[in-house]
């Protein structure tokens, strides 16, 4: 009698651990899906794509401007643009970032003016994108006289990036051991020569991956480039920035009206004519390549670095 | 020969003060070099303040222009939004529904989506797995928005309409559907931190008492978590809420009154997007009032991050 209690507690305990386990292998099945959606939503993305707009791939569409026929617009005029609008976001977001990082970083003592900086710099991060177009729209077009130019949208993704500029700035400094600033000060090194001789030129790479990510955000961002008002519709290029006659180099490029890529692709988007749709295919399938490309190397410098790294 | 020395002496003397004092000088140089180089990285760190104190002065002083003519009552109970029409209306509730419905729509998908990607990365996944897959996640959050507006118009809403024929051709759930992929990769992220944080023994003692993964996931780890996965969705909606080219194409630009994600309706973002690509006059008010509806999603957006940045700094203290 007691003896069948026995084994029918045994049984039912089995069957529970049994239960049990099966419930533990289906969550992890269903783990597995949950992850894989995001996978592949960017397999078929990048697929839907390339189907659609693998037609245009021809020297036609990257050396062509915008166009009424949808057969012969090309992307000319934007690629210059987004290439020189990075260009200035480079020059205005990266020493003002890497310095910022480094105050806080080596500089900054424990006091409210820190605590209000670094509050800032976690919040500038969550605002949305938009926000910093209509920052721009009034601060740099209006205000400022910059109006719907080059500079201008350079200056907005500039302000957009820095967030990520300094964090990555900040991060990489942090990871240096302090042993290395103890020598340097021991042999009486001043607080800045410390930095640029020593904690700069260890940084240089994790920075340099921060920026690449930050810029490769950059060629992404439509919203507030249309909120400053940029045109779409370009058909020619910005004035070129040197020259045969003095004095050489000319900065008129600076204020010249221009187009981007990712502009470009809504303008396209927004047309009824599917025609139009196959360009603006095309045109994604570029930036999602200039944007994964500059990932890819941030993410292949990342590895590099620690590799090489031995403290 | 005493006089010599006596003179010899006071010579070295000179030359050791003259040297203490050009050591002096070329101290006082440096500290001064110092202090120049200290004071410029300062005021690169300040450019961040300047920053947000630019943004809130911009918003604000367009805004007040705007609410000269508008009531503030009004703006907050009218339920037309029509200033660019002969008999405008400014009621934001419209563009407030539609900002909510699709934001409410995302995290529809993110949520459970991206819990059950960080519990299984956190406590199922192998090595191998995470090391391979998370680089594709962090790759997901890099693709322009303009692409998954593309997206979402052309291939998402297609496919809903083979499902349901009479969905219109700009609908907030497409775009709701694509916001929320778009924002798993932050909320399982940001949940799998919270997560990772909570200390092994814990897991230790669960798994002693004979629990399996699930179990123990579920009923220790999540817990012990709770406030960081809560932050993940809070800051998850922050974001959904701010994105703007998504929905400026997929959902529509028309400001439509309803809780109904199968209609079409413009969004705060949309309809900045709309006026931007308009040419209106600088000073009028349709201009200014793209810089109220701003005011309004940088506060929605606001409330939303120091919420969860509190929740994320509390599960941090705990252990």
């Amino acid at each position: 009698m007691a003896a069948v209690t026995h084994e029918q507690n045994l049984a039912a305990l089995r069957a529970l651990i049994a239960n049990h386990k099966r419930k533990d292998v289906a969550f992890g099945v269903v783990g597995l899906c949950c992850m894989m959606v995001g996978v592949v939503t960017l397999v078929v993305l990048f697929i839907d794509l390339l189907i659609d707009g693998h037609g245009r791939f021809t020297w036609n569409f990257f050396t062509s401007f915008p166009s009424r026929r949808a057969e012969q617009a090309g992307i000319l005029s934007a690629l210059v643009g987004t290439f020189l609008v990075m260009l200035v976001t480079m020059v205005a977001a990266v020493p003002l970032g890497v310095a910022a990082g480094i105050y806080l970083e080596e500089y900054a003592r424990k006091n409210w003016v820190t605590d209000l900086i670094e509050v800032n710099v976690t919040n500038l991060a969550g605002v949305p994108s938009i926000v910093y177009g209509l920052l721009a729209l009034g601060l740099f077009v209006y205000m400022l006289g910059f109006g719907q130019s080059i500079l201008s949208a350079g200056l907005t993704l500039a302000l957009l990036i820095l967030p990520v500029i300094i964090v990555a700035t900040r991060e990489s400094i942090r990871a240096i051991p302090s042993a290395i600033r103890e020598a340097a000060y021991a042999v009486g090194a001043t607080k800045w020569q410390v930095t640029s001789d020593h904690v700069l030129p260890y940084s240089i790479g994790g920075i340099m991956t921060g920026v690449i990510i930050g810029l490769a955000r950059a060629i992404g961002e439509t919203a507030p480039i249309i909120t400053i008002g940029a045109l779409t519709f370009i058909a020619f290029l910005p004035p070129a920035p040197l020259s045969t006659q003095p004095p050489f180099i000319s900065f008129e490029w600076l204020m010249s009206p221009f187009t981007v890529l990712p502009i470009q692709m809504f303008n396209w988007v927004s047309r009824p004519d599917p025609a139009f749709h196959y360009n603006a295919a095309a045109t994604g399938v570029v930036i999602i390549v200039l944007t994964l490309a500059m990932n890819g190397l941030a993410i292949w410098l990342r590895y590099r670095i620690r590799q090489r790294i031995k403290w | 020969m005493a006089q010599t020395s006596a003179e010899t002496a006071t010579v070295v003397g000179r030359a050791a003060g003259e040297a203490a004092a050009a050591r002096l000088a070329r101290k006082s140089a440096r500290d001064l070099k110092e202090r120049a180089i200290e004071f410029v990285l300062f005021l690169a760190a300040l450019s961040a303040v300047a920053t947000t104190v630019a943004i809130v002065a911009i918003l604000l002083y367009e805004s007040w222009a705007f609410f000269q003519h508008v009531s503030i009552w009004t703006f907050l109970t009218d339920t037309e939004w029509t200033p660019l029409f002969e008999n405008a209306r400014y009621g934001v509730l419209p563009l407030l529904a539609g900002t909510l419905v699709t934001a409410g729509v995302g995290l529809l998908v993110a949520i459970p989506l991206g819990l059950v990607t960080a519990i299984y990365l956190s406590e199922f996944a192998p090595h191998r797995v995470r090391e391979t897959v998370k680089p594709f996640l962090e790759l997901l959050e890099g693709v322009p928005t303009v692409v998954y507006g593309y997206f979402a118009l052309l291939f998402v809403t297609p496919l809903l309409q083979k499902l349901y024929p009479d969905l219109p051709g700009f609908n907030m759930l497409s775009a709701g559907i694509v916001i929320g992929i778009m924002i798993i990769p932050y909320v399982s992220s940001v949940s799998e931190d919270a997560m990772r944080a909570v200390p092994m023994s814990l897991r230790e003692g669960s798994y002693a008492m004979g629990a399996t993964r699930f179990q123990t996931a579920v009923n220790v780890v999540f817990p012990a978590a709770v406030s960081g996965v809560v932050a993940a969705f809070i800051l998850g909606i922050s974001r959904a809420v701010g994105e703007t080219m998504v929905v400026a194409i997929a959902a529509g630009q028309q400001p439509n009154l309803t809780w109904n994600p199968t209609e079409a309706a413009a969004t705060i973002t949309a309809y900045i997007v709309q006026v931007a690509l308009g040419d209106l006059p600088h000073d009028s008010i349709g201009y200014q009032s793209i810089f109220a509806v701003g005011l309004v999603l940088v506060l929605i957006t606001l409330v939303f991050n120091i919420l969860g940045h509190m929740l994320r700094r509390r599960f941090r203290e705990v252990y």
